[in-house]
């Protein structure tokens, strides 16, 4: 399963990509291999506020839902409107054309709650 | 789960890289490469499920048929020999045991049952057993790989002498296939032509790998049990512990034409002729929602602003691209074209009752 050196982590099985004061936010490798195949996502709209370790949208597999977790508060400023038509993106490329949103993050210290890499790898060995 | 059972092909699921689950007491592969993928190839194809999790118990003795008649709510004294019937085993009280293929032998009946109820069923039978006839749980000495597409015949033909197009649909053939002795039956849960071979574990191995050979110009696939579940849910075939289980009757589940009323004493018979005199208070019905969100197991129907039943199956339907979902309701509100709203996270999303099969 893969998890790139370079991104942070929800325990709900998100990742983040920080640059500047954004970040790219998606599900990880493992979260979309658990799902299977992802029919729909429901995202929010450019301009609404995020709250972390709070839902911001819901992803629809096949046989299963699940929420999406944001991982850090702040406002929405971009989202990936090619996953409406082809959400398969999401398992096909999960940490590449697969993004769902960018955040424009209010308060930095949240990121230290985020896991480091080894941090989830260890997380999902246990599940 | 220290005691989960892996069946005989597991080391082959996991070779394939299948998403492997804990269910009914088995480790089973979900899916291979995708729910959606498999399904269609189910639909278009041909593709490979092992369900060697499924029980199966045999009945033999002089009084074989009389304790079958008994325990079951179909009639086996209407098979013939090579002939299967699909049947359900009830309580006193109607509430369904389980649902069940019985298969008729010269010299046996076996009773083919849920994964989940194998244990249950066994005891529930030895429980009601009568003299002169003797049971034997076997589930454990067989592998059941289900070939099902429209190409699963041409598939299996090549590896067998016995004509397939002879066995008709719900009858079977004892013989040789891949050179393994077998049971052929021309069954399956998908809607589609199929077939389910029941052999020993020991040649599992060996009949996988010479079905995926014949069925390679086919481009066969193996299929797990999620695409089994939405493969099924789209004919409406009832998953026990869904959309039947012991405290729904098999009249209000559709399943009445299983229900033989006018054969002598069966267990569950008193209760189900009160039922149908009385009449139905509710019906399983199935129904297609609008947009993008999808029914899942235990959400509220509603007509206006009551409830009027809860949601027993749902999923995204990979051959219609809809919602699609199965439930419980009032009788009042269970015609077809009725207008109702399925709750899906607090919001109330329209769907309309329709016609079963949705495929």
């Amino acid at each position: 399963m893969e998890v790139p050196n370079d991104l942070l982590y929800t325990r709900e099985h998100e990742w983040a990509l920080v640059e500047d004061d954004t970040v790219t936010v998606g599900i990880t490798d493992y979260a979309q291999s658990e799902l299977g195949d992802v029919v729909f996502v429901e995202l929010p709209n450019v301009g609404d506020p995020t709250t972390q370790n709070e839902a911001f949208g819901t992803i629809e597999a096949v046989k299963t839902v699940a929420e999406l977790y944001a991982p850090v508060s702040g406002e929405i400023t971009d989202i990936n409107t090619k996953l409406e038509d082809q959400p398969e993106l999401i398992n096909k490329d999960p940490y590449g054309e697969g993004w769902m949103i960018k955040i424009k993050f209010s308060d930095k210290s949240e990121l230290e709650d985020l896991l480091k890499p080894e941090e989830y790898k260890n997380l999902i060995k246990k599940d | 789960m220290g005691n989960t059972k892996k069946t005989a092909l597991y080391e082959i699921h996991k070779k394939l890289g299948a998403k492997i689950v804990e269910f009914a007491g088995f480790y089973m592969p979900v899916f291979y490469t995708s729910i959606i993928e498999e399904h269609r190839k189910v639909r278009s194809s041909v593709g490979v499920f092992d369900v060697s999790h499924m029980g199966e118990i045999e009945i033999y003795g002089e009084k074989a048929l009389e304790f079958t008649q008994k325990i079951t709510v179909n009639d086996p004294e209407k098979l013939e020999v090579g002939q299967v019937q699909y049947s359900a085993m009830c309580y006193p009280d109607g509430g369904i045991v389980d649902d069940l293929l019985v298969y008729r032998f010269k010299d046996k009946f076996m009773l083919v049952v849920n994964a989940a109820n194998t244990d249950k069923d066994y005891q529930w039978i030895l429980d009601n057993k009568i003299d002169d006839v003797e049971i034997k749980n076997i589930s454990d000495k067989i592998t059941l790989l289900a070939i099902q597409g429209p190409k699963s015949r041409d598939t299996l033909q090549k590896l067998t002498s016995i004509n397939l197009s002879e066995i008709k649909y719900y009858w079977f053939k004892e013989g040789k296939l891949a050179d393994i002795d077998m049971i052929i039956s021309r069954t399956g849960y998908t809607g589609e032509l199929g077939f389910e071979l029941y052999i020993s574990p020991e040649n599992s191995e060996r009949l996988w790998n010479k079905i995926f050979e014949a069925g390679k110009e086919y481009d066969i696939a193996p299929v797990g049990l999620g695409a089994r579940d939405t493969l099924r849910l789209e004919k409406k075939y009832a998953l026990y512990g869904n959309d039947i289980d012991k405290t729904t009757n098999p009249l209000e589940a559709g399943l009445g034409w299983i229900v033989k009323l006018d054969k002598k004493d069966f267990i569950g018979k008193d209760a189900l002729l009160k039922i149908k005199s009385n009449g139905i208070k509710r019906k399983l019905i199935g129904f297609i929602t609008e947009g993008n969100t999808f029914p899942r197991k235990g959400y509220n129907i509603f007509k206006n602003n009551t409830i009027i039943g809860k949601v027993t199956s749902g999923t995204f339907s990979p051959s219609i691209s809809k919602g699609i979902g199965l439930g419980y309701v009032d009788i009042a509100y269970s015609k077809i074209g009725e207008k109702i709203f399925i709750e899906i996270r607090k919001q109330k999303i329209k769907a309309e009752i329709v016609k079963t099969p949705f495929v």
